[in-house]
């Protein structure tokens, strides 16, 4: 136990935040990952934990509190992605690419301009790569607050988004609200993706927003069972990833921790690939919906 | 305002310009904006790990964005494109952060890979950068037709005996090249920007391909002038300008397709 567990893991403040702030990025970023893998924007999820640079940055200069500046650019941005998207997934990358530039190069500015006020060079490199051990106690209410609220809208949202993400004309004709609903879901996922951005960087974000669910998905052949499977996954991958990172101090070059991001990701990466190892079932197919066969397949 | 290093400026910008409206055309065309977003990106481990190695930053770069590509094109041809592409992104970022914080005073050099330090492009950075360039745009010329084919009709390519996937990842490569060249001068930002607005903003307006090419590689061209001129004026970063003018030039291809006629409905109505 002692070889695998350095001394104390357990009654260390940090370890016990990042476990914590760990547990609840990686349950709601697991489920409501699962609608994001099946509704094909990836792009989309990653682009928001991006966007959050821009909103630290701006609410930085703006002297305001950085928790209302991850939210509202969130919100605007989610809002501008899905408003000028098309249907069709093609469109909608564009879109989030054009959105993404956009408030990158905002991003820029705002760092420039914070830089003549403050020496912060580091800050787009903190909000990039995060450190899930430098997480303030302040900010896991927060966090915990903008995982429930996400949770809760994908759940009153969940039957609407699974029919539009397999067909969005049987879903207009049974009046769904098809671009509300789109709007809506990005919306509680800018929510989600932006506050864990801040707690634990935005590649920890992308990792465990994505990798856990498509492995799920690929492993069981219910929606409600991939979300409990994907959660499951993050889970234990962020926890190993935490406990691998503290251990690490103690590994050459010694004295100097790797950081966690690096052991979540090959972890994510890892259980994902692993799933290919089993024989190939027809239910991994089954969620690439024919709605997006088509769009995959007519022109752009 | 166009001597000494700033002419250099104007050159590998220029380049790194024409050769984003090109291959930014066809990521649009062929629905990879998020690999555009990703190889760039994800390159950053290159720099990261040739800095810690103490290699050549452009040779770690191209290592990783070809890696990258690879990684995108064989997990791509079994899973979805953009869970492909979101994984490769994450563990080259990892792998990036790992780089970073064994070799430590890294932030600010992670900064400028970022965002650019365009102001700073040395006369000896010109000659390769615009050989990558020319290399990139040979490449897409080649490959024109069946790129083009695949792009618009898959399954004519597929029946003509062109295969998707070999173009999907001939493409990926092609877009590893050119961001190994532009990533050290203009930042993966700023190349980012270059390769989705032009082009999508020429694409609303015409359903051309050649003239659609022509415009996007034109606008990309105006968009980076523009803001080197501005930048030049104000001191305030490229990659506002740059990042800002690609979303603006968007906007008003939108406008003009709800404006002018067809467009683009020619092409998606086949």
């Amino acid at each position: 136990m002692h070889y695998l567990i350095e001394p104390g893991f357990g009654s260390s403040g940090p370890v016990r935040v990042a476990l914590l702030i760990g547990a609840v990025v990686a349950v709601t970023s697991g489920v409501i990952g699962v609608f994001t893998v099946i509704r094909g924007q990836s792009f989309a999820g990653h682009s928001l934990s991006d966007v959050a640079t821009t909103g630290g940055a701006g609410a930085f200069l703006a002297g305001i509190s950085q928790f209302w500046g991850f939210l509202v650019m969130g919100a605007v941005a989610a809002l501008l992605m899905e408003g000028i998207g098309a249907q069709r997934r093609r469109g909608r990358d564009v879109a989030t690419g054009v959105v993404l530039g956009g408030a990158l190069g905002l991003a820029a500015l705002f760092l420039y301009l914070g830089t003549l006020k403050t020496a912060t060079s580091g800050a787009s490199f903190t909000i990039l790569f995060g450190s899930i051990f430098v997480v303030s106690p302040d900010t896991v209410p927060a966090v915990v607050a903008a995982g429930l609220i996400a949770l809760a809208v994908t759940a009153l949202l969940a039957r609407p988004l699974l029919l539009t993400a397999l067909s969005g004309d049987i879903a207009r004709t049974r009046g769904v609200p098809v671009k509300a609903v789109g709007i809506a879901y990005l919306m509680a996922l800018a929510v989600d993706v932006s506050l864990s951005a801040v707690a634990i960087g935005a590649v920890l974000s992308t990792a465990l927003l994505i990798g856990p669910a498509a492995t799920a998905l690929r492993l069981v052949k219910t929606p409600v069972k991939a979300m409990v499977v994907a959660a499951a996954t993050g889970l234990a991958a962020t926890w190993i990833g935490v406990l691998l990172a503290y251990d690490s101090s103690y590994w050459p070059p010694r004295g100097h921790g790797w950081p966690v991001s690096f052991f979540v990701v090959t972890l994510v990466l890892a259980g994902y690939l692993a799933t290919y190892a089993r024989r190939p079932r027809r239910s991994a197919r089954a969620f690439k919906s024919p709605h997006e066969e088509a769009a995959e397949c007519s022109p752009a | 305002m166009f001597t000494g290093l700033m002419a250099n400026t104007w050159i590998a910008a220029s380049v790194v310009a024409v050769v984003a409206g090109m291959t930014g055309y066809f990521a649009v065309l062929r629905g990879q904006a998020f690999a555009a977003h990703a190889i760039p990106n994800g390159a950053f481990a290159g720099a990261a790990g040739a800095s810690l190695l103490g290699v050549n930053v452009i040779a770690g770069l191209a290592v990783v964005a070809v890696a990258s590509a690879l990684g995108i094109g064989a997990m791509g041809s079994k899973a979805r494109h953009d869970v492909a592409t979101a994984l490769t992104l994450v563990l080259m970022l990892g792998l990036g952060a790992l780089f970073a914080s064994l070799s430590a005073q890294y932030a600010q050099e992670a900064y400028s890979l970022l965002f650019g330090q365009v102001a700073g492009v040395s006369s000896g950075e010109v000659a390769p950068i615009a050989g990558l360039g020319l290399a990139a745009a040979v490449a897409i010329g080649v490959a024109f037709r069946p790129l083009m084919l695949t792009s618009a009709l898959p399954e004519v390519a597929e029946a003509r005996g062109v295969s998707t996937r070999r173009a999907d990842l001939y493409f990926l490569l092609v877009m590893a090249v050119a961001t190994s060249m532009t990533v050290p001068v203009v930042g993966a930002l700023l190349m980012f920007s270059l390769m989705i607005g032009p082009a999508a903003a020429a694409r609303c307006v015409t359903a051309r391909p050649g003239f659609a090419l022509a415009l996007s590689v034109a606008i990309a061209l105006a968009i980076t002038w523009l803001s080197i001129a501005l930048f030049y004026r104000t001191n305030w970063p490229l990659g506002f300008f740059v990042g800002t003018g690609a979303a603006l030039f968007y906007l008003i291809g939108l406008g003009a397709r709800r404006v002018g006629p067809g467009g683009v409905a020619t092409i998606r109505s086949v």
